[in-house]
């Protein structure tokens, strides 16, 4: 199998716009009978599925969570960021490209993260338009900020709920059009398969997740805006119903699965404590603007503080090891995420760890809370001001700055970050792999798309602060609509789509034949968390922020064991046909239970180390990821063969004209 | 802890509900209530019993799905805080907790503690949104200063995050502090100016169709609001709802 990306000719900073000129267009009285169906309403399907309205598709859009507005784009912190160069400071499309590419440790297509940089400016102007209130300077015009990894200020904010912010922005727009009957929206409904028919995405079918009833549901195109598959390793930064069933169903039904090891763990999370926990949260990456990060020098005081009879405030200067200072010194506390999270592992596996389980370092905020504080006193032209009105003066700043974060971490924690240093630990934030699309977002299946954090393509082994985002809105409001045209161009004469054909028949029976085996199995054991768990637990150890092939090549024995295992004892109670939040869940995680496999394989093919995908056999002297671009600059796309286990990988090359492939270096 | 626990129960929207007894012991204080949760529906399934049915769904605060009155209050007795974010260190070792859905007649219970909160989504596709079509041609998003005051007040009304509780706290079930929370944002900013008028009153005769109560200025919702919205949006709502009145042409 040859995988034909579709990458338009020309030179870089031409291709979009010469593609935008070229591709083949439906007229209106067309798209009025061409349906188009969009899985999820995040960033980018809420966006895709308002765009496709306005533009005269009959759109059908789906979401498991009650309301279009609740999907997982909403908890999205920091901000988005977009080559506006309102701060004057050197901004450009070719530099957020550039960063992005780097930032990607190499490993995206150059052609579409140029589009992404180069669609970026639009974002802000359409979300300004449709009245997201993002900060603001006293001027009136947009304030921005800056990121991990960059050196300009181009992230654009609302507070600490950027996310929110955009996606109800999103959401207002599909309101709109849902009031104008251009889009149907099916809240508490899943989509739990992707209906092929002659080789094309005919439609999908549906479950409705209140009564339990398996629908039909035909369309000229299906486009996947599922989201990523963070939940595979049960602990993780996503919602509870967050899952990867959309994008493995279409995986097995054809579509071919890239990269499915590149994971961003996120290092400022809020550590594990205990386990009754259900998810780990997010602290924003921007706090690592003020914040610096340490463990103890000696593992005695390390000790100390773990059994309690030492406080972290009583540890002097001298005492204190700030690792990413001294390992990364021009970067600091600002490198990228990635090398972030495996430093704060190195210090907890060398017995450093500050909290009782040993898995945590500091975020300490004194320093910079004493930095504003003296300089709100020259402002506020206080001489010799006291230590006690300097940190009064600082904590003030710092919580101008941060104050919703510091709330949730001590509403969670129990702890005043403004006294003490907050504690953190990386956890599993974002997943960089997914559906394999070409130019046009289009899979490997003929009119099934994938959009957002479920397709593969912009950010390469690790990605940036606030360019999630970006993504998913530029993939929905400005890329979809074009593109979907060249394909739905061949479809004006198809009429409706029958969903009476053999193909729906077939979806529909393996569907219902899965929940009949999952509900009515003959072990009955446990709960779909004890096996959830299990996995987790599997891929943290052994496909988590480091990987080793013996580590892998057992995980994967570990995980088919599970599988056989789940199917054969998970006990759900009650019963289909009725609202059965159990049942929901074991679909999902059921699906896990093959991609955890695969994500294990792939990091096991891919011998080397890049961004998110540190293999222990392939690191310098120093510690540091080391690349293989002779042997692995290439994108790993899964073809699926019946089984995990028997997947087929296909090579796309990545080809780089425009920059040079280096080491990422932040020392 | 040990705790005793008083959980409505109800298999579908057509059953009659009624709270039940359950005991739960070993919780831990850093869990937090739905985690607590969690832990009870466990022990059901092992036993073999139903567990309980809940919305749910990011677990840091910001998506609006968790609901719950807890003690008789909108996510529970914590200020500014979702039952997600609600721990249990909030309460006392042998402490008796009532555990009950939103209770309003335009948000009908689907099963145990989750309710149908369609008629929100209904409200904002009468009018909480500007007429803007996607476009790469929109204005520079510099193009019109806003006041930063202005700015800043609209993103405190559009922190709003759909959960119900201004409703479910109201003993009119009124859902004011809601509609109002988005009709500020919109008032405030430049953007969707020329429809303003229709705005309002499309969304508040949406919100009367739906079965929302009228607002007798009691305060609860603000009260209860998980994210502080401020009644002075209601007031706002109130200006905007009067002037469109006099002199919308329809």
């Amino acid at each position: 199998m040859k995988l034909d990306s579709k990458i338009p000719e020309g030179p870089l900073e031409k291709k979009w716009q010469n593609h935008k000129a070229n591709i083949r267009l439906v007229n209106p009285a067309n798209k009025r009978n061409i349906d188009v169906i969009v899985v999820g309403t995040g960033l980018a399907g809420a966006s895709a599925a308002a765009s496709l309205a306005e533009m005269g598709y009959n759109v059908k859009a789906f979401c498991f969570q009650d309301s279009p507005r609740r999907a997982h784009s909403i908890a999205a912190q920091g901000g988005i960021n977009a080559a506006k160069n309102y701060q004057n400071d050197g901004d450009s499309v070719y530099r957020l490209f550039y960063d992005t590419i780097k930032g990607g440790d190499y490993r995206s297509r150059e052609a579409n993260v140029y589009r992404l940089a180069e669609v970026s400016a639009n974002i802000i102007d359409q979300a300004v338009a449709q009245g997201v209130p993002f900060a603001r300077e006293y001027g009136g015009n947009l304030d921005n900020r800056s990121f991990g990894g960059v050196q300009v200020s181009r992230t654009f904010y609302a507070k600490g709920q950027t996310g929110q912010q955009l996606l109800l922005g999103a959401y207002s727009a599909l309101s709109r059009q849902i009031a104008k009957g251009k889009v149907k929206l099916y809240n508490r409904h899943e989509m739990m398969e992707v209906v092929v028919v002659d080789g094309k995405a005919r439609g999908i079918i549906a479950r409705n997740l209140v009564t339990g009833e398996i629908q039909r549901h035909g369309a000229h195109a299906v486009v996947l805006a599922s989201g990523g598959y963070g939940n595979v390793f049960f602990l993780s930064t996503n919602a509870m119903g967050s899952n990867g069933s959309a994008a493995w169903k279409a995986h097995r039904k054809g579509a071919l699965f890239a990269n499915p090891c590149f994971t961003q763990i996120h290092p400022t999370c809020i550590p594990v404590s205990g386990e009754h926990q259900s998810k780990l949260t997010l602290m924003s990456e921007s706090l690592r603007n003020d914040g610096r990060i340490w463990v103890p020098k000696d593992r005695k005081d390390a000790e100390a503080i773990r059994a309690g009879k030492l406080k972290p405030t009583d540890l002097p200067e001298e005492k204190r090891d700030y690792y990413l200072e001294r390992r990364y010194p021009s970067f600091g506390n600002l490198v990228p995420r990635d090398v972030a999270s495996r430093a704060a592992k190195e210090r907890c596996d060398e017995g450093f760890g500050v909290n009782k389980t040993g898995e945590a370092v500091y975020l300490d905020f004194a320093a910079a809370i004493e930095r504003y504080g003296k300089t709100e006193a020259n402002i506020q032209g206080i001489d010799n001001p006291s230590p006690e009105k300097i940190r009064e003066l600082g904590t003030k700043v710092v919580e101008a700055k941060y104050g919703n974060l510091f709330a949730m971490y001590e509403k969670i924690v129990d702890d005043n970050p403004y006294e003490t240093p907050m504690m953190i630990y990386p956890a599993v934030h974002y997943t960089m792999g997914g559906l394999w699309v070409d130019y046009n977002l289009m899979t490997s299946v003929p009119g099934l798309f994938a959009l957002g954090e479920a397709n593969f393509s912009d950010h390469g082994a690790n990605r940036l602060g606030a360019s999630a985002l970006m993504q998913g809105l530029a993939d929905g409001y400005f890329v979809i609509p074009y593109t979907i045209g060249d394909y739905l161009a061949d479809e004006i004469r198809t009429g409706e789509i029958d969903t009476n054909h053999e193909a729906f028949a077939a979806a529909e029976n393996e569907v219902k034949g899965n929940i009949d085996k999952l509900m009515n199995n003959a072990g009955k054991k446990h709960s779909v968390d004890y096996y959830h768990k299990k996995l987790g637990r599997i891929m943290w150890d052994k496909c988590g922020m480091a990987r080793n092939a013996q580590g892998l090549t057992e995980a994967i024995k570990e995980i088919q064991e599970l599988r056989a295992e789940y199917w054969d004892n998970v006990k759900i109670p009650g019963k289909a046909d009725e609202m059965n939040p159990e049942l929901d869940k074991a679909m999902r995680v059921a699906d896990f239970m093959e991609l955890g496999e695969l994500m294990c394989k792939d990091a096991l093919e891919r011998e080397e180390s890049c961004g998110g995908h540190f293999r222990e056999e392939y690191q310098t002297e120093e510690g540091e990821a080391l690349r293989r671009d002779e042997d692995f600059a290439f994108v790993s796309a899964w073809k699926y063969s019946g089984d995990p286990s028997t997947t087929e990988l296909v090579k796309e090359d990545l080809v780089f004209e425009n920059v040079e492939l280096k080491t990422r270096s932040y020392k | 802890m040990d705790l005793k626990l008083k959980i409505w129960r109800q298999a579908n929207a057509n059953s009659k509900g009624e709270l039940k007894d359950y005991n739960i012991s070993d919780v831990s204080e850093d869990s937090s209530f739905l985690e607590m949760m969690d832990q009870l529906n466990e022990e059901l399934i092992e036993k073999g019993d139903e567990p309980v049915a809940f919305d749910h769904d990011c677990r840091e605060g910001i998506c609006g799905m968790c609901s719950m009155h807890i003690n008789g209050e909108p996510h529970g007795p914590e200020n500014e805080t979702t039952t997600c974010q609600l721990h249990m260190r909030k309460f006392k070792d042998g402490d008796t907790i009532y555990v009950e859905p939103w209770r309003a007649r335009a948000f009908p219970v689907m099963k145990d503690l989750v309710v149908n909160r369609d008629a929100m989504d209904r409200v904002i596709q009468a009018g909480g949104f500007v007429s803007v079509n996607t476009s790469g041609n929109t204005l520079d998003a510099n193009a019109i200063p806003v006041p930063k005051a202005n700015a800043d007040e609209a993103f405190n009304a559009a922190t709003c995050i759909g959960c119900g509780a201004c409703v479910a706290a109201c003993p009119n079930a009124s859902a004011m502090l809601f509609v109002s929370a988005k009709v500020s944002q919109l008032a405030l900013l430049p953007q969707g100016q020329v429809e303003a008028k229709d705005r309002v009153l499309n969304m508040v005769n949406q919100m009367d169709l739906e079965g929302f109560g009228n607002c007798s200025n009691v305060g609860a919702c603000a009260e209860e609001c998980p994210k502080g919205i401020s009644l002075e949006n209601i007031a706002r709502m109130n200006r905007e709802y009067l002037s469109a009145s006099i002199s919308s042409e329809k």
